[in-house]
């Protein structure tokens, strides 16, 4: 038994941060001062304030530090761990109120989350079974195999109204009950871990905090459906969470909890990994299963659905790591219990990964119905450095662009539809005044022109018209016959593509045009990026009457494109951006002093 | 058209030779195991030039025209080789809010490379990436596996003088 357990967030945001020097130091130094048999150190999955890395907490206190450098363990160990007093310079301010230290689900970040998918992440050490198994891991599985029909634990799924994680938002219970219903020698159960929306990283924080709940529900559903054998198809960019499933997978099959006659209810069950190789269109899952078998990760048309024929030609079921990492907990507490939380549309939590410009950076988990307000603003903390907010970006490149004038809509499957966005794996990017929502669009038009697999013409063709189009707005050099020709291409995009990829690559566009379309008339009418992000239509420029030639802005200029000429009057001479060279990054005129204020942005 | 990079000699030792026969041997009887092959095989050579792909072919039986196609098809695959320090900036929507476009750039203009290419003394090499999932530290970047985040433009000089 220890007194103290140190909790050390060990997810990729803190890793990269340096948490994986702070639990060395803290092993050296905890055993420097003797305290090796009183203090575990514990590496867990992600806190989900991953902008304040690397994070700690001490239990039995709950002190939650953040930003801690290795600098500091030697402090922290003899002040907290050994002397009992909290080292308040290193707490989350947060959590310090008016000198009082108040508990972590007080503070704004975390007061309005609920985790469900996320419960064991920061809480467990994710390689260590036997603590998942302590949070009533796998008493799902045995529930299941020794209690219920595969036709109860369907019921169950659909009572619960649990809709896929993925982006879709299909009824979880159906799936499986397709797939029940089809008869086969072989069946198969995947999980989709192929999380390639830029900047959603929710999948990857459970597989790193909590692989188990994934292997335990992927079991539930090869009972449910009859299958035997199990895939997860995961980004091999993630290399973390790729090694603790693994090592998961390892403990399971040690521990009889996959393999042959589980619980002795004479059920087989295995799982293997596969990884992907970056290419974004394999999370849709005909693509995904095309992969799997060695093939390019084209798509096909369905029907028929993978429920009928999916992978090796056999029923399939996929289901998204979150979708999986809900379903333990509704065996456990009751589909009443799920369906408790959320709308009527849509039940349960959602995990977001929010991003951009905002405070509090990081994983939160929310009921449904939760407003864009209190996403952005009560747990984001609100956009930094006094700036306005302008939109919140969801979908990834399939979502749209949310403005403030749907700041108060009740986030669920439908409502986001109906804004023109959708939910996606659940990447949040928050965008301010500063964001050109033109080359917003423009940015996801190139990404799918790069991802688009090419088999469909509409998809393959379209996107790379479309992004021309974009190219020239954002150049300045585009008509207005350029709009109506991009929103025709966004309906034949929309309605003739073979999946999901092309069907909705027009919607960063069609968003941006419905509530942005001043700023698409600016580029056009006037050839002004009223953000100022389109480099084709500003340049900066020094203003020789003010210039006092003291040479900041050239020292600042990362491209040296910045060079003094002689200019009589002016001892010093002055200085010239050499337009060729330039990058328009804007470094100089934030470095010029503002007295001075010599750099125009025009 | 797409613009063809030169590509260097291929330079296999025997010793890799060997170890990706062994490789292809112990997995060639799974289903589905060209794309594990491909994955382990760049993990052997760095790349997978043509000489890997056939190879691969030879001792698979499977078609050199299916291997290049499903090479060309994931770009986790590169048909040439990276620098020693192989520089990849994270282009996700998170990073590219808060100005990874323009460390990309700034990058390119200080090695004298666009993205996809090597420095001629096989130094640095640059790309860009789709979100490691860092976004908390936004705009991040890696070097080999080394991650370089919350960057300003300032940080990139002292930054790669760590790799000279």
């Amino acid at each position: 038994m220890y007194r103290s357990h140190v909790l050390v967030c060990g997810g990729t945001g803190c890793q990269s941060s340096g948490s994986v020097g702070i639990i060395k130091k803290l092993e050296e130094e905890i055993g420097i001062q003797g305290l090796a048999e009183e203090v575990s150190v514990v590496e867990t999955g992600c806190f989900g304030l991953c902008a304040l890395g690397p994070i700690l907490i001490v239990y039995p206190e709950g002190s939650f530090y953040s930003m801690v450098k290795e600098e500091d363990i030697a402090e922290l160990v003899s002040e907290h761990l050994l002397k009992g007093r909290v080292v308040e310079r290193l707490l989350y301010d947060e959590t310090v109120k008016e000198g009082e230290i108040i508990a972590l689900n007080e503070t704004d970040f975390y007061k309005k989350q609920h985790r469900v998918a996320l419960r064991n992440c920061g809480v467990i050490d994710p390689e260590c079974i036997e603590e998942y198994i302590g949070n009533r891991g796998y008493e799902a599985l045995g529930t299941v195999l020794t209690e219920k029909t595969p036709e109860e634990v369907i019921q169950i799924m659909l009572d619960s109204g649990l809709r896929g994680r993925g982006g879709a938002g299909f009824p979880t219970g159906l799936k499986w009950k397709f797939a029940l219903g089809n008869d086969s020698d072989f069946k198969y159960v995947c999980a989709n871990a192929d999380e390639g929306d830029p900047g959603a990283f929710m999948d990857r924080s459970i597989l790193e905090g909590d692989p188990h709940s994934v292997i335990e529900a992927m079991a539930i559903a090869g009972y449910t459906i009859g299958a035997h054998q199990g895939y997860v198809y995961i980004r091999a960019e993630y290399p973390i969470a790729v090694d603790r499933l693994q090592i998961a997978i390892d403990q399971a099959r040690e521990y009889g909890l996959l393999g042959k006659d589980i619980f002795g209810s004479g059920f087989d069950f295995d799982i293997e990994l596969r990884l992907g190789a970056g290419a974004f269109v394999c999370g849709e899952e005909t693509a995904l299963m095309t992969s799997i078998e060695g093939h390019r990760g084209e798509p096909r048309p369905r029907p028929p659905f993978p429920a009928e024929k999916g992978l090796f030609v056999k029923p399939t079921i996929l289901n998204n790591v979150e979708t999986f990492a809900n379903v333990p907990q509704i065996i456990l507490n009751g589909p009443e219990w799920f369906a408790s939380m959320g709308t009527e549309d849509s039940k349960g939590t959602k995990v977001f990964a929010l991003g951009g410009k905002v405070k509090n950076i990081g994983l939160v988990e929310i009921p449904m119905g939760t407003t864009l307000r209190e996403v952005v603003e009560e747990i984001g903390g609100g956009t930094p450095n006094g700036k306005k907010f302008k939109a919140a970006q969801t979908g990834g490149p399939s979502g749209g662009c949310i403005p403030r004038a749907h700041y108060d809509v009740p986030i669920d499957f439908g409502n986001l539809l109906k804004i023109g966005s959708m939910m996606g794996s659940g990447g949040l990017i928050v965008m301010d005044e500063d964001d050109c929502m033109v080359d917003i669009a423009k940015f996801f038009l190139e990404f799918t022109v790069e991802e688009s697999c090419g088999k469909c013409t509409p998809c393959r063709v379209g996107t790379k018209r479309m992004l021309e189009i974009l190219d020239k707005i954002t150049e300045g050099k585009a008509v207005m016959e350029d709009l109506d020709k991009l929103e025709e291409l966004c309906r034949h995009l929309q309605t003739s593509s073979l999946c999901a990829l092309g069907q909705t690559a027009p919607n960063p566009v069609l968003s941006t045009l419905d509530y942005f379309k001043d700023e698409y008339l600016a580029h056009i009418k006037d050839h002004k990026c009223p953000a100022g992000k389109c480099k084709e239509l500003l340049q900066y420029k020094v203003l020789a009457d003010k210039c006092i030639g003291c040479g900041i802005c050239a020292k600042n200029c990362p491209t040296n494109c910045i060079d003094n000429v002689e200019m009589e009057g002016k001892k010093k001479g002055v200085y010239v951006i050499r337009q060729e060279d330039c990058v328009k990054c804007g470094v100089c005129m934030e470095k010029c002093p503002p007295k001075i204020a010599a750099i125009v942005r025009e | 058209m797409l613009e063809r990079t030169q590509v260097p000699p291929f330079e296999g030792t025997k010793e890799q030779e060997k170890q990706l026969l062994a490789m292809i041997a112990a997995h060639k009887d799974e289903r589905g195991a060209l794309m594990p092959i491909l994955q382990k095989a760049q993990d052997i050579y760095g790349y997978l030039p043509i000489e890997v792909q056939t190879m691969i072919s030879d001792e698979t039986g499977i078609s050199l025209e299916k291997v290049y196609g499903i090479v060309t098809f994931y770009s986790q695959f590169s048909l040439t080789p990276k620098g020693k320090y192989h520089i990849s900036v994270c282009l996700g929507t998170a990073c590219y809010v808060i100005g990874a476009g323009d460390i990309f750039e700034v990058i390119e203009k200080k090695l004298g490379i666009k993205g996809g290419e090597c420095t001629p003394d096989g130094k640095f090499s640059l790309d860009g990436c789709r979100c490691i999932g860092a976004c908390g530290l936004a705009p991040v970047l890696t070097i080999n596996s080394d991650v370089h985040g919350r960057l300003t433009l300032d940080d990139i000089d002292p930054m790669l003088a760590q790799y000279e």
